[in-house]
């Protein structure tokens, strides 16, 4: 009764983040075909598939790089089709990205890169950002290295000093493109367990795009695995690892054969060698 | 036969639209970038920096070879002069021939080669390692925060780099001149002073290298913006911009010397 005297309004919807029926081709290549997910606020949500089946280009939509061929992104109420740049800017000051790499700018100091959004957005004092950067950096255990060069940082340093560099301006939304890949296995905990801590603690969204299953099943709410452009399967953890898909089997435990086969399409052995005859 | 006629005819019309294709999308990329010049004007520090890293180091390679080519210019210069006893002439051949060509056209090709294929490196990895994905997602447009100050210190640099060339240059030709042939040193500099003509020669020595320096930054941050983000992507960018500058560096020269200097 409650509910139809207030009825919710539309656009402050509980989820932060949606893509309506969303395709994306990269000229007549498709990519991603009439996708539809949901990023519900305060939730960690793990995209997960197969190399090169569209799951960075999810992220790419919904930071507004890319634009959706059809269907709909929606950030936070806002559609960002045909969205003018200087809103989408403003969307993005919201947004805090990781990169596979970490993206960091080579000819500025660990401090530098951190600061780099604050001095960008922000008409803060010097010793305003001197104390954010260094919190930010405490955050990430690498208050000791702001002095130092990315390139004097290990994989897993870099990543970690973008992480700060990406809760720069607390963003609501954080997204994460690929983090752990060719980390070594205690870096790759020490991520895993700031993806959860960062998005609880900034009371912020979070999307993991990986496909490592194991360091991703233990930290997230909810799942999509993706093939093809499409979405095979979703679910909280327990019901991924629970599945009875083959496919989803094949991928939490990486198996060779199984729905994704381990030839790739050829012409028939007997023909290519010359066995059996000529047909 | 015929089928191998039409593969090349297609060939050379692909290569064709690609060249045309490309000069449109250098166009445009100029245009944008130069509308986003706001900031470079708000922030001085950016030009600052973009100076130090194009202008300020490639001072050395400027000044050495402008002594070197001042040294070989009184050598070669006193060497045919004197064939005709006008040796005192050498300060004006000099300082001429340093102001209203070898000064701009010289330093600009230096200058290709350092900086011009140092910016596309940088703007090439820059794009290829997600620094400039990474600035967007950050709401920061990487045309107006990073290429447009280059831009502006690269057009500023190249006139006073042309600018310090010739003055070594001529200073190695007072050298050679005066100093090891013994010249007479009022003679080097007062002949000199009356032939160089400030409008005549050293504004337009200072506007074709000020255009020189346009189209330098102009191909070198449009090669490393439209690389391929591979190593191999930007290590061809960097090729182009040394081959695509030195041709347009040398084309330009002779535009501009045949509408400046016909019937002068």
């Amino acid at each position: 009764m409650r509910a139809l005297l207030f009825p919710r309004p539309a656009l402050s919807s509980s989820d932060l983040v949606e893509l309506r029926d969303v395709t994306f081709a990269y000229d007549t290549r498709p990519i991603l075909s009439g996708i539809r997910m949901r990023f519900p606020r305060g939730k960690v949500v793990a995209i997960m598939g197969g190399s090169g089946c569209g799951k960075t280009t999810v992220l790419r939509l919904i930071g507004g790089q890319l634009r959706a061929t059809a269907g709909s992104v929606i950030v936070d109420g806002v559609a960002l089709e045909g969205l003018p740049g200087d809103r989408l800017y403003a969307l993005r000051r919201r947004m805090g990205m990781l990169f596979q790499f970490g993206a960091l700018f080579t000819d500025l100091s660990v401090f530098e890169n951190v600061a780099f959004p604050m001095r960008e957005h922000l008409d803060l004092p010097e010793s305003a950002i001197r104390d954010l950067v260094l919190l930010k950096l405490e955050a990430v255990g690498l208050r000791g290295s702001a002095a130092l060069m990315p390139s004097q940082l290990s994989g897993g340093m870099a990543r970690r000093v973008a992480l700060a560099r990406a809760i720069a301006l607390d963003p609501q939304l954080m997204m994460y493109d690929e983090p752990f890949t060719g980390l070594d296995p205690i870096s790759l905990g020490v991520i895993a367990q700031l993806i959860r801590r960062l998005n609880d603690a900034l009371g912020a969204t979070s999307i993991v795009v990986t496909h490592d299953v194991g360091a991703s099943l233990g930290i997230v709410d909810h799942v999509y695995i993706t093939a093809a452009g499409r979405i095979v399967a979703e679910g909280t953890p327990a019901e991924i690892r629970a599945s009875g898909d083959p496919l989803v089997r094949q991928f939490i435990h990486g198996e060779v054969d199984g729905p994704v086969g381990f030839h790739q399409p050829a012409p028939p052995l007997a023909a290519q060698f010359g066995f059996g005859g000529r047909a | 036969m015929i089928g191998s006629a039409s593969a090349g005819l297609r060939g050379i019309g692909a290569r064709v639209i690609d060249g045309v294709w490309k000069l449109g999308a250098g166009a445009r990329f100029a245009g944008e970038m130069l509308a986003r010049s706001g900031t470079t004007l708000r922030r001085p520090r950016l030009l600052l920096d973009a100076l130090h890293f194009i202008g300020v180091l490639s001072l050395v390679i400027i000044v050495v070879s402008g002594l070197f080519v001042g040294l070989v210019l009184g050598l070669q210069g006193y060497e045919t002069l004197k064939r005709y006893g006008s040796a005192e002439a050498l300060g004006t051949l000099v300082a001429l021939s340093l102001v209203r060509e070898l000064g701009p056209v010289v330093s600009a090709l230096l200058f290709a080669s350092r900086a011009g294929s140092a910016v596309t490196a940088r703007i090439g990895i820059m794009k290829s390692s997600e620094q400039f994905s990474a600035m967007e997602i950050m709401a920061v447009d990487p045309r107006a925060r990073v290429l447009a100050p280059m831009f502006w210190a690269g057009a500023l640099s190249v006139p006073l780099l042309a600018a310090i060339f010739s003055a070594m240059g001529v200073f190695g030709g007072w050298l050679i001149g005066v100093v090891v042939i013994g010249i007479d040193d009022g003679a080097f500099w007062s002949q000199m002073q009356a032939s160089v003509d400030v409008r005549a020669d050293v504004a337009n020595g200072v506007v074709k290298s000020g255009v020189f320096g346009v189209a330098v930054m102009l191909i070198a941050l449009f090669e490393g913006w439209d690389a391929p983000p591979t190593a191999e992507g930007v290590s061809y960018a960097v090729t182009r911009t040394v081959v695509t500058s030195a041709l347009a560096i040398l084309a330009l020269d002779f535009v501009l010397t045949s509408l400046m200097f016909t019937g002068v």
